[in-house]
Parts: C-alpha cells; structure tokens; sequence
C-alpha cells in the first residue's frame, strides 16, 4: 500500500484528533508523515496471515476488585487542576452550537 | 563536591544505619549539588527542597526510634511522568505547566512509604517522546560527560541527574528505551523490569502496553534495591502481575555468571564498518565485556532473532496509535492548559479543544497523535496497526525460542555514543533508529537492564550494555550485571563515572 498522504489528509487526522494545526505545522507533517510511513510499511510484508495479533505482553483478562468503598478524592481535590469550575462542577465552554 | 554525594545509595544506607550520617546531612548535600550543576545539566524541572528536608527528618527521627526500610532517608529523582502530591507533574509538556495531582502514583506511594525523600522531578522528552530530552517543553537537559551532548531520553534528567551526582537514585519510565538508553549514554546504570512488574498507576501514560517504570541508578546493587521497593502487584493497575516479586537484590549479591548461558543476538551487532549499525567504539567496548563473561566462565553463543529488525517499524506503529488513544485525555476540561481559539467569539467546546491541543503540545508530540490518529483509522488499520501487531507476535516468538538456547541475552544498549544536542532533533527517522536494540524488550515485555561497559575510542563517551532476560526472570539481569560490573571495575580501578570530568561550579 501507498503511504500517499496529502496535505489535506493531515489536515484531516488533525481534525480528528483535535488538534489546530497551523499552515506551517501541516507544512511540515504532510512531509514528515509519508517519509515515516515509507519506513513502518515494512510491517505490511513482515508476517503471514496465519500470525496471530498481539495487542499485549501479558494475556489480558477482565481484573475486578471487590465492590467496596474506599476513599476518593473531594470535590476539591478533584477540581483542583480545573481550568474552570463553579458549584463543585467542571465549568467548559458550550457544547452546541447556535444553528 | 562532597563525598557524600558520590556514595552509592547502598553505601549511603550503610552510612546512615551505622550514624555517620543522618538522612538529613545526606540530602542537604545533594540539594547543594544540585544548587552548584543543575545549572549546566538542567536534569530538574522542579526542586522540592523543603519536601526531601521535611522527608529525610522523619526517616532519622523514625530510624532513631525503631525498626526503618533498608533504604529508608536515602534521597530520589523522580521523572516528571509519576504523578506527585505537593509537587508539579508536566511531563515536560506545556499543557501540564503547574499542573499539581491530586493523587500519588503507586510508585510514589512507595518511595514514601519506604522513608526515600523525593528531591524533585526531572526533565523528560514531552510525554516521554523522544531519545534526547530535546524535547521537553522547558529546554534540553545536558550531558554530564560533555554538556554539549544529548543525555538520552526520554529520561534523560533522571540519568544525567544520577550522573552528575545530584541523586544517587532515580525512577525512569522505558516505553522502548527510555531508561535504558540513557543510561548507555551517561554511563549508568537503568533497569526496565518486565511488563507488569512494576505498577502504572499514576504514570501518565504514553503507550499503555509498553510502558514499564524502572530503577536509574550508579550501581547494579542500587538498581535492584530500588527495584524491590517500587516492585509488586498493585490492584489498582488491571496489567499488574500478581506473584512474588524476583529476587532481585540476592541475584545482585551473587554475581556470578560460571555455567550462565548468553547469547549475543545477531541482528544486534557489528559495527558500521563491518556492515552492522553499531559505532566502532561502541562495538569494541561490547566485545571486550563478553570477552569478560567468557573469561568469567559463562558460555557466550551467537543466537538469531530474525524478526527484530522489523522492531522499530512495528514500534512506531504501536506506539502513535496508544499514544494518539491516551492523550485524547488532554482536553482542557478538567485539568491542564486551557486557550481559546484566535477571533472567535464564543467559542465551543471543541473549538477550544482544538486550540488548547495545539498550543499545549509540542511538535513530536503531535507528530505522534497524527501518525497514530493514521494508522487507527478505518481503511488503514489492518494494513498499518494490525500488521504491527503481527510483527509483535514474531518478535514475541523469537525471544521464547532463543530463550529456550539460552538463559540471557546480550547486546549493546545504543548503536551509538551521546550525539551532539541538535544533531538530530530536525530528522525523527534518524532520532527513532537509536532504539534499534532496546525496542524489542517492550514489544514482548521482557525485562532488560543496561550498565556501562567503557568508553568509546573515537569520542570518550560512555557505552552501554544491555542484557535482556525472560519475562518474571529479571534476578537473572542483576546477576549477571553485578558480575560484569565487578568485573570491568576491577580493570577499571573504580567506577567509570569517576572518569567524568568535574562539571563547572562543582570544585
């Protein structure tokens, strides 16, 4: 597979990712992301199809505790790295538009 | 400088057991280190001199009246990705900036619990991105052996500040070197035990199923007893092995490599002239240390691990993309940097999301969120992140099946030598290659341990050696470590730290 990646399709994942590039920035990455991809690629012809996937080192099982209570952080600890709050709550911009 | 900052963190325990010293004399002399090289190295983001006081008081005032840990008053560096109460936590990033948690990570809680007094936070590559700290938000920490070079990364504060003795121990975090190779290249010593051998609660995380917390130390013996305190199942990590932690500090105390098995990996050798990747001094100082295993009676054999050279490929697939996951928590809600967008009245949510994000994080940061924003995405994951994790599998089976030969494995720790700082900072494919051999490790979560083994001839900067073990085997790392690090310093006639030069303001 190509790793034709455009400016356009950085500006696009940026998007995604929520991320504000600036012109510069998306300069830059629509260079740099094509020459990476040139590199990890290899990944695509390295293994067969009867190799299994690995997402982990260690086998990864659902882990429970037991349903007991125990202390958690206040409200104030909890809001204390809020850019905003009020009323024990996290204070954000709005959610919806206007239209 | 005083000789109690260049006492090992054994040696220093010894010290304050047997009242020569006290915890407090001890960490008023490294925070005065600190006050006379930090300076020059900028191994420190933030200092907490009243904190480590406060800490090494109640150690004395503890031991003095009763039963104290083993390393109970001798003073850490921690790296700035462990969450730390009263203390700020920015992993060298901006969108953190003064950021103080509200909780302790588990690692933390430890070193607490354990009477170590906590000197400060070191500087780090944002988000423990990167092999150079160049890219930290808050400036390039510098080499102790030469303060125009890089000191690794992306711990490197916590091996330069080792290094330089303002601490004479440090946690790190390797998520595919990250201790590991600054330690090879300020000639100390760092450890990254097996995956799950140490908890991960409160490390922010870069890539979750890489991550791993470890000891930085001068010494192989300060490193596995480090490794006990922090070590240990924790529940409130879901990928914390629950089972005794390996013996660690007794394997350290055997050292002794006769009838050990080692095999040195192919595909992670030879110099640049002879057609491998390595620099020729970093070779030659490889060589001459499994010379020293061999001599010593361990039966040294050439093993092949085939798939290691697609490592880096794989890595910069795997990571981007737990990377672009984890740090979708950056959403200046609920902590962190929050900016509006330019011209915007009003703005939502998302917009100022988008602004935040773009502000507070730096460029290989992003670089890494869109590379793995990427190769998640509909359409390409099979072709980019599923055949990453296939690649996974392969090396995952070559180390089981070279372990079934051997019972450790051995190569140098970096290709190369401490570049100059900026060399590399422009090109990422060419920072990405310095991980070549200590990226394997993570992809199959195995432990592996890195200590110096000399000076290179070209340029007189520190190599490293990296033995790599079984997953849960990490004893057999400190073993033969202590073994190879007596070894070389009876050749030596000392330390090799003691080789490096006096830093400016330290006399």
């Amino acid at each position: 597979m190509s790793s034709g990646i455009s400016r356009a399709d950085v500006e696009h994942l940026a998007g995604l990712a929520r991320i504000e590039l600036s012109d510069a920035e998306l300069d830059r990455l629509a260079v740099d992301l094509p020459a990476i991809l040139e590199h990890v690629a290899v990944v695509q012809r390295a293994a067969g199809d009867d190799v299994p996937a690995m997402s982990h080192p260690l086998p990864v099982d659902n882990v429970f505790r037991a349903d007991e209570v125990r202390p958690s952080l206040t409200p104030e600890e909890a809001l204390s790295g809020a850019p905003e709050s009020d009323q024990q709550r996290f204070g954000v911009p709005k959610i919806l538009g206007e239209d | 400088m005083s000789e109690l900052t260049r006492l090992s963190a054994d040696q220093a325990a010894q010290a304050i057991a047997a009242g020569e010293t006290s915890s407090v004399e001890l960490t008023q002399a490294l925070l005065d280190r600190i006050e006379a090289v930090d300076g020059a190295i900028n191994a420190f983001l933030h200092v907490d001199a009243d904190g480590a006081l406060a800490a090494a008081k109640a150690s004395d005032e503890q031991r003095a009246s009763g039963a104290t840990s083993y390393l109970s008053g001798v003073p850490i560096a921690v790296k700035d990705v462990f969450t730390t109460v009263g203390q700020p936590t920015t992993c060298g990033s901006k969108i953190l900036e003064g950021w103080i948690p509200p909780y302790d990570a588990t690692v933390v809680a430890k070193l607490r619990a354990a009477g170590l007094p906590i000197l400060g936070k070191t500087n780090m590559d944002e988000f423990a991105m990167g092999s150079s700290t160049e890219h930290s938000a808050y400036g390039p920490t510098r080499n102790p052996w030469d303060t125009d070079r890089i000191p690794g990364g992306s711990g490197g504060g916590s091996a330069a500040a080792v290094a330089a003795f303002e601490a004479p121990l440090a946690l790190g975090t390797d998520t595919g070197g990250s201790i590991r190779q600054p330690g090879a290249v300020t000639g100390t010593v760092g450890v990254k035990p097996t995956y799950g051998g140490v908890s991960r609660y409160g490390l922010v995380a870069m890539a979750s199923s890489l991550d791993q917390a470890g000891p930085v130390t001068r010494t192989v013996l300060d490193a596995a007893l480090l490794h006990e305190v922090i070590a240990g199942h924790d529940p409130m990590d879901s990928t914390s092995i629950d089972a005794p932690v390996p013996a660690v500090v007794a394997a350290a105390r055997r050292a002794d490599v006769k009838g050990l098995r080692i095999g040195l990996v192919r595909e992670l050798q030879g110099s640049v002239e002879s057609g491998g990747g390595f620099q020729a001094g970093v070779q030659a100082r490889f060589d001459d240390a499994v010379g020293l295993l061999t001599d010593a009676g361990a039966e040294v054999v050439e093993v092949s691990c085939p798939s290691f050279v697609h490592g880096i490929a794989a890595y910069y697939l795997v990571m981007p993309s737990e990377a672009s996951s984890n740090l979708a928590r950056f959403d200046a809600m609920r902590y962190g940097l929050r900016v509006g967008p330019e011209g915007v009245d009003d703005p939502s949510a998302e917009q100022v999301m988008a602004a935040s994000r773009d502000a507070g994080f730096g460029d290989e940061v992003k670089r890494r969120i869109i590379l793995g924003t990427y190769a998640l995405s509909s359409g390409y994951y099979d072709a980019y992140y599923g055949s990453a994790q296939k690649v996974r599998t392969l090396i995952a089976r070559d180390f089981a099946a070279a372990f079934e030969q051997v019972d450790l494995l051995v190569s140098p720790t970096s290709p190369v030598t401490a570049w100059p700082l900026g060399e590399k900072s422009d090109d990422p494919l060419a920072m990405y290659l310095a991980d070549v051999a200590t990226i394997p490790a993570n992809l199959a979560g195995v432990p592996g341990l890195s200590l110096p083994v000399g000076l290179a001839d070209e340029d007189q900067m520190p190599v490293g050696l990296q033995f790599l073990a079984p997953a849960m085997a990490d004893d057999r790392l400190y073993n033969a470590a202590a073994a190879l690090e007596g070894l070389l310093e009876d050749r030596w006639g000392g330390r090799l730290l003691d080789q490096a030069p006096v830093l400016e303001g330290a006399r």
